[in-house]
């Protein structure tokens, strides 16, 4: 007992010597809580705001940021329908292999390409973009802590920098950024497009719809794997509930 | 001994192959009618638990191998590949990758109980270094797993471990290079990860039989940690457990769905969903949660070399522990010291797992420092000498009469093991 309790008190004095090693330096600020639609175990996407947000993908990101691993056939679970999905997927160039003599063509893309990606090879994306890569899109919620919070944020994170901070050239002020510094300006303007259903295209909102299409990219599978996900729970709470009876039953006896 | 089984299964298709081949007396004698020390609690559902993960993660991992492609230009696509095209492959990888998890939450526990009630003493020494091997090739298994999708923290994973052995003197690099095939982590690494990687489970597979077959010679132990003494002491298998391990597998299943279905990438680290870059090295390379504790000790020795003998030694250290205990009392009920340095112990793991998370600084340092120390101070110093100088308590006479022969007006002493008397599975 005597060495149990000297040895607990060792333990907690490890604990409590070396106090303030805790501060830690240019840590980014985390990211503010979003009342998302897709949150909760019944959360599910919100249709009108995905199409927005691929609105301002199409229109804004897609300038210097790739989508890879998405094909627009993909974009029919985002609520638009085949016509729709072709016509977006024609209006975008592909390469298309090579004609009969061996030379490299190009081709409107079908619903069975991949998302455009705006540079040939991450080298050309680099040297367009100052020497920074942009990363692609696909996976970027689930690629960051808090992903859906995370980009929101960035998106709206833009400000001055503080008086005693120097920024880089080439380089911008983002509080949510870790390290606060990257070369990204930020992307959105008020009113950087023109939303078909009227809805004001405020940073704030753009940002919200864009980051809501950026949550289903990563999260292709969210809605149906919540769905199967509380049917799975139910069944089981039933069946723990029938096997704890069961084992009641076949214990009865045992003393 | 050549000759036919006796068979006495009435069915003549099953009495016909029992008497070439008498498997089903064999399963009617391990798992029927095996006799069962009664008094489990539910920590030994833990053992099936294990059995059910690891059937669970052989049988989803040999789907994902038909989908996947072990080449560092299309690894990380095709597991994208899995989680949007293949039909349900985005359940069958959460499942593979958090079933990860849910095995080594198994087995640590199931570890844990055989510590606390001193399952590893004589007769069950074999059986619990058996058990200990398990562990080594899950480890094995499981870190080359999370090599495949070739994220970030795959590639940046592998070359830190596997970097390890270069702190062995002379040899090592020479070992380095030869378990990459290569002078880096590269395809030739990821390729024979992947073949490793499937070969393994069927290694724990045979392990785990053996595992068994030791148990099955041993008995189990029980909560008491006192021997069978009569066949009133005693449950068949079947019914009594197999309907008490289902409650378990039931609970069991509903944790595992929580994680796949609600919070997939919960133990996982992001950085894994960027794919693997050689040229850009995280903030923080952390393995995953549970290797932590390891990760922790291995850096809270300043020298490499010795990091690493002190991370090895600590799993190997558990091979000697049925000697290293010299107390003849199993269960940690009748041991009042030890009942709590082993939460001690626990504890100190649980803070290394911790501090393997954080960077290595500051009070992280002196923290898994201190929890090394006494990991170590645990095995190699208190438990020899506890058995010398602590006084266990009473023990009973026996599983069904846990009475205690005692003068009646003793008082003191400690309480009695409460859960050992008239109906001890009744009461939740």
């Amino acid at each position: 007992m005597r060495i149990a309790l000297a040895l607990a008190v060792f333990l907690t004095a490890g604990v409590a010597l070396a106090p303030g090693a805790f501060a830690q330096g240019h840590e980014a600020v985390e990211a503010p809580k979003q009342p998302w639609s897709f949150n909760g175990p019944f959360g599910t996407f919100d249709r009108a705001s995905m199409q927005r947000g691929f609105q301002v993908y199409k229109e804004v990101c897609s300038n210097c940021h790739s989508m890879k691993e998405m094909y627009y056939r993909n974009l029919t679970s985002i609520g638009l329908n085949e016509e729709q999905v072709k016509a977006i997927a024609a209006s975008a160039t592909v390469p298309g292999g090579t004609d009969d003599s061996g030379q490299a063509v190009e081709r409107p893309a079908l619903p069975s390409d991949h998302f455009r990606s705006p540079f040939a090879n991450d080298k050309a994306a680099r040297s367009a973009n100052g020497g920074a890569l942009p990363p692609d899109q696909s996976l970027i919620v689930k690629a960051r802590e808090n992903g859906s919070d995370y980009v929101f944020a960035l998106l709206n994170g833009y400000e001055d920098a503080p008086a005693d901070v120097k920024v880089g050239e080439g380089q911008y002020y983002n509080k949510y950024f870790p390290g606060h510094q990257l070369a990204m300006p930020a992307p959105l303007h008020e009113g950087a497009v023109t939303y078909a259903d009227g809805t004001p295209a405020t940073i704030e909102q753009m940002s919200r719809d864009v980051t809501q299409f950026l949550t289903w990219t990563s999260n292709p599978d969210l809605e149906v794997r919540k769905r199967m996900g509380v049917k799975v729970v139910l069944f089981l709470t039933l069946m723990t509930g029938l096997t704890y009876a069961v084992k009641k039953k076949v214990w009865k006896d045992v003393h | 001994m050549a000759g036919l089984h006796k068979s006495e299964f009435e069915n003549p298709v099953v009495n016909w192959i029992d008497t070439r081949m008498p498997i089903f007396t064999m399963m009617q004698k391990e798992y029927g009618s095996f006799p069962t020390p009664k008094n489990f609690n539910y920590f030994w559902n833990f053992g099936a638990l294990a059995m059910i993960s690891l059937a669970i993660m052989i049988a989803t991992g040999i789907f994902l191998a038909m989908n996947y492609t072990a080449h560092t230009s299309l690894a990380f696509d095709s597991v994208e590949r899995i989680m949007r095209d293949v039909n349900y492959g985005w359940l069958l990888r959460y499942i593979h990758a958090n079933g990860a998890s849910m095995f080594f939450i198994v087995v640590y526990i199931h570890i844990f109980r055989a510590l606390y009630y001193g399952s590893y003493k004589a007769p069950r020494e074999l059986l619990f270094m058996l058990g200990v091997v398990i562990l080594l090739l899950m480890m094995a298994t499981a870190f080359m797993g999370y090599v495949l999708p070739w994220g970030q923290m795959s590639y940046w994973g592998a070359t830190v471990i596997t970097n390890l052995f270069s702190a062995i003197p002379i040899v090592g690099e020479g070992i380095v290079t030869w378990l990459w095939g290569g002078f880096s982590v590269d395809n030739p690494t990821l390729n024979r990860f992947f073949s490793l990687h499937y070969l393994m489970p069927f290694m724990i597979t045979g392990v785990v039989f053996l595992h068994i077959v030791a148990l099955h010679i041993t008995g189990s132990n029980n909560p008491l940690g006192i021997d069978v003494k009569s066949p009133q002491d005693t449950l068949p298998f079947h019914p009594y457990y197999t309907a008490k391990d289902s409650i378990g597998i039931c609970v069991y299943l509903l944790v595992f769905a929580g994680l796949v279905f609600f919070a997939p990438n919960l133990l996982n680290h992001p950085d894994n969903y960027i794919p693997a870059n050689p040229l850009v090295t995280p903030a923080h390379i952390v393995p995953e949660w549970y290797f932590l504790p390891y990760y922790a000790i291995l850096r809270s020795v300043p020298n490499k070399l010795g990091g690493v003998i002190l991370m090895f030694s600590s799993i190997a250290v558990l091979f000697v522990l049925p000697w290293l205990d010299t107390s003849p009392v199993r269960s940690a009920r009748f041991r009042p010291i030890y009942k709590q340095l082993i939460l001690v112990m626990v504890a100190s793991f649980l803070v290394l797992g911790y501090v393997g998370g954080k960077p290595p600084e500051g009070i992280y340092v002196v923290l898994g420092r201190v929890a090394t120390a006494y990991w170590f101070l645990h095995f190699l110093v208190l438990l020899p000498i506890l058995g010398k100088l602590e006084r266990p308590l009473p023990l009973p006479e026996s599983i069904s009469r846990p009475v205690v022969r005692r003068p009646p007006s003793s008082g003191g002493g400690g309480p009695l093991p409460q859960g050992a008397t008239a109906k001890p599975m009744e009461k939740p």
